[in-house]
């Protein structure tokens, strides 16, 4: 037990608790007295339990304390085994990082800067200069016309942003500003009148809140596309991911769940990457405030419905037992990952030490490629039922609505389209044409399918 | 609760006013049904209850026609309800079952004594036979002999593990083919919820199952799987049933009440996302390859036990041998482990072996 209050205090990460042999997850209830957490020590405490030197500035009841320096390098390290066992950055890659202004992302930046200038730092000093710097790029989504808030607000928060990357060096860093409303790229129709009309839609306050979600993903997509980024990192930290564990399974996505849960997600025309994947959003703060991490929180979008009703919940529970987020991330991780979920493109893994190389490897052996059916709005994986669902309505079809609707996975179906099925067709013409088109062409695919089975049946009959 | 939870959902006929049932578009719409919110008419909702638990039957296979079938009794609402509307669905669409209520006596002076009366009030009213079986007929021991023998302490390790095989010993005793349970789709999303929150892929792999213990001697079914807790409440609302069915008692277990009260908002906010959950626990990918803890069966009673004795026969071999402390306290696992799995049980003793 006091393995466990300890790991839950200093946040040693899943490997931690597995090794301290709480496999079975229901030893963890640890007394209220004994809870570790997280907190910056006033008192004059003992040493470091890591490097016994200098006064523990992060103080875990229970367990032993650390310095500043210890805990900054306990979350890098976490950061960086992440990076490097999925093999997330290669030397060639240019990084988007997806910056809220909130702690976690806000550490992300500081922690792939820290990586970046090694690296630079080893091309300068190496003869051969073989394996370039790789490069990095901050991208920041702006919400305001869907949160309502004050231009001005936006306007410092920009600033503050670009403040922050350029305070940055070495390692020059762009960055790009997109508002929400540009994934609607194509015409010249108002765009912001567009977002606010679509999202006006959506009668469900959960679906809006996803639905926005899902077009920051497709804004970011957008950003890294036009700016030859070949990765996005998002700072997306195991306590959002627990949430979303439930949330996920609250909206009866539970065979789409694991898609979203593991360090990489290639479904995406850009893969996306989460390096703080094991970390909480209670140490990512601490950090911050611990280093003086300039933030902005003045971009915070609270989330609403039943993700904010996750949320409060997973914060009890936290309180409960700190180490809670864990076991949830823990038990979303033992469910089977897809075949995106891993970098499987021929060479990838080349750049490589040879000594890591065989890892990734031995697990590319002939699975099929990517072959799932993806919704058009949220882009999860479709389940049996719904794959079902698809094919019966490719057959039946007539109208292009129908199969839009078809193509919408069963949650996006009731939390998303518009209650009123006459509407519909607005809504989907609303929708950003990156997605619409995709069904555009697979249906024009399954179009020609029909003629040929026409055809076929008319050289039968010759 | 069961009655606060009534209230909520429990719409005064007055206060329909002029709106008409959805369904039958003909009556007076009397409650707003709890699973979708539609209003409808008393005698529409009869009909999709009733109904809907004959689709979960039908669609599932539960029962085979000539099946000897125990209907676990407890007395409270869930078991109440559905030993009525198994009957009257055997009855109506000729499942050709034979049934009867099994309840289970542990043997404490006075504890027992209301909800026993609720089964036998049953038993007259839906003519189904009841048998009471006892912790003395089961294992030779009533729990007022257990806490003689070993006094106030640790007792209810001995109540707990005993009760949880009382329904599989009995019905075994009384040559059933199957057991059914009252558990509800309200359970089995929190069952869902607390297996994730405790990392038990095991447990969350099985607790959807409709049916389980297929490969045991006796499954036991759960006909309430997609049925709301809320509409059992209401089904018994105007009728003659008893009204005074006992309320479930909770382990004070904290998380266990947060995943509760979480399950109440969550369908406050959107009634179907119970529904969901379970949809999410059926069809979560689990690896094949992850590990799972063997299951085996006790070699003294056939009880699926991941030790060579089952927890039960342990201690009844202790009780039996004058050692009534075997069994209790630290063994491999531990005494923590001990007190964990027991405060996590709750409600419903395991529910999802």
């Amino acid at each position: 037990m006091a393995a466990a209050s300890a790991c839950g205090g200093a946040g040693c990460g899943p490997h931690c608790s597995s090794s301290s042999g709480s496999a079975a997850g229901a030893e963890e209830d640890a007394p209220a007295e004994r809870m570790a957490r997280l907190s910056i020590a006033t008192g004059a405490a003992t040493t470091c339990g890591k490097c016994d030197g200098g006064a523990p500035t992060v103080a875990a009841s229970g367990g032993a304390g650390m310095c500043r320096e210890c805990f900054r390098a306990h979350l890098f390290g976490k950061f960086k085994l992440a990076v490097t066992s999925n093999a997330m950055v290669r030397p060639t890659d240019a990084v988007l990082l997806a910056l809220s202004g909130g702690p976690a992302s806000r550490v992300a930046l500081q922690f792939i800067h820290a990586m970046q200038s090694k690296a630079i730092q080893s091309w300068e000093t190496s003869n051969s200069q073989a394996l370039p710097a790789f490069g990095v790029g901050v991208a920041f989504v702006d919400e305001s016309v869907v949160l309502a808030r004050p231009e001005h607000e936006t306007q410092t928060a920009t600033e503050d942003i670009k403040s922050i990357v350029s305070s940055l060096s070495p390692g020059d860093k762009q960055v790009h500003v997109a508002p929400l409303e540009d994934v609607f790229s194509s015409g010249s129709e108002d765009k912001v009148a567009r977002l606010k009309e679509v999202v006006g839609m959506i009668d469900d306050e959960t679906g809006r809140d996803d639905f926005i979600r899902c077009l920051r993903m497709l804004s970011l997509q957008k950003i890294a596309l036009e700016n030859g980024y070949t990765k996005i990192m998002l700072g997306t930290c195991a306590s959002g991911i627990a949430c979303h564990v439930l949330s996920a399974t609250v909206k009866g996505q539970g065979y789409s769940l694991p898609a979203d849960v593991q360090y990489v997600d290639t479904r995406w025309e850009v893969p996306v990457v989460l390096p703080l994947h094991d970390c909480l959003a209670q140490e990512l703060s601490l950090l911050c405030e611990l280093d003086s991490l300039k933030m902005q929180q003045l971009l915070d979008r609270p989330c609403r419905g039943i993700n904010s009703l996750v949320a409060s919940f997973v914060s009890r529970l936290r309180e409960e037992n700190p180490s809670r987020e864990h076991t949830i991330l823990r038990t979303a991780q033992k469910l089977k990952p897809f075949s995106f979920n891993k970098f499987s493109a021929n060479g990838y893994h080349d750049f490589l030490p040879s000594r890591l190389r065989p890892k990734f490897q031995n697990v590319d052996t002939n699975e099929s490629t990517f072959s799932e059916i993806l919704c058009l709005i949220c882009g999860s994986p479709f389940s049996e039922s719904e794959l079902q669902n698809l094919e019966n309505t490719k057959h039946k079809a007539q109208k292009k609505i129908d199969l839009y609707t078809a193509h919408c996975c069963q949650s996006c179906h009731f939390q998303i389209l518009p209650s009123a099925t006459d509407t519909y067709g607005q809504f989907f013409s609303l929708l950003p044409k990156f997605w619409t088109e995709k069904v555009d062409t697979a249906s024009a695919s399954s179009l020609r399918d029909q003629i040929e089975d026409y055809l076929l049946e008319d050289d039968d009959e010759n | 609760m069961g009655s606060s939870s009534a209230d909520g959902a429990r719409l005064p006929p007055s206060r329909a006013g002029s709106r008409l049932c959805v369904r039958c578009g003909e009556r007076k719409a009397a409650l707003k049904r709890p699973k979708t919110l539609e209003q409808i008419c008393r005698e529409c909702f009869y009909i999709v209850f009733e109904d809907e638990i004959h689709q979960t039957i039908v669609d599932n296979t539960l029962f085979k026609a000539g099946e000897r079938v125990a209907i676990g009794a407890s007395g409270g609402k869930d078991s109440t309800v559905l030993a009525y509307v198994i009957s009257e669905l055997n009855r109506r669409h000729n499942y050709g079952l034979d049934l009867f209520l099994l309840s289970v006596d542990e043997g404490i002076t006075g504890y027992r004594d209301d909800s026993l009366e609720t089964v036998k009030r049953n038993e007259i009213q839906y003519g189904l036979p009841l048998k009471i079986v006892s912790y003395k007929d089961l294992y030779g021991w009533t729990m007022d002999d257990i806490v003689k023998a070993i006094g106030l302490k640790n007792n209810c390790t001995f109540c707990g593990v005993f009760r949880r095989q009382a329904l599989d010993r009995g019905a075994a005793l009384l040559k059933a083919d199957k057991i059914v349970t009252g558990h509800n789709a309200d359970d089995i999303a929190e069952t869902v919820l607390l297996n994730i929150l405790r990392g038990d892929i095991a447990r969350l792999s099985r607790c959807t199952f409709i049916t389980t213990g297929e490969d045991g001697p006796i499954p036991r079914c759960k006909p309430f799987k997609y049925t709301y807790e809320k509409e059992i409440v209401i089904y018994p609302f105007w009728t003659t049933f008893p009204q005074n069915v006992i309320p479930g008692i909770y382990s004070p277990n904290a998380y266990r009440g947060f995943a509760r009260e979480f399950i109440k908002d969550l369908e406050r906010m959107r009634p179907r996302s119970i529904l969901d959950i379970i949809k999410s626990g059926e069809n979560f990918r689990i690896s094949t390859t992850t590990r799972m803890p063997e299951q085996g069966t006790c070699e003294r009673c056939g009880y699926i036990s991941s030790q060579k004795l089952c927890k039960a026969c342990v201690l009844l071999d202790g009780l039996n041998r004058g050692l009534p402390k075997l069994g209790i306290g630290r063994t491999k696992a531990g005494p923590g482990a001990e007190r964990n799995t027991s405060r996590l049980q709750g409600k419903h003793g395991n529910f999802d072996f």
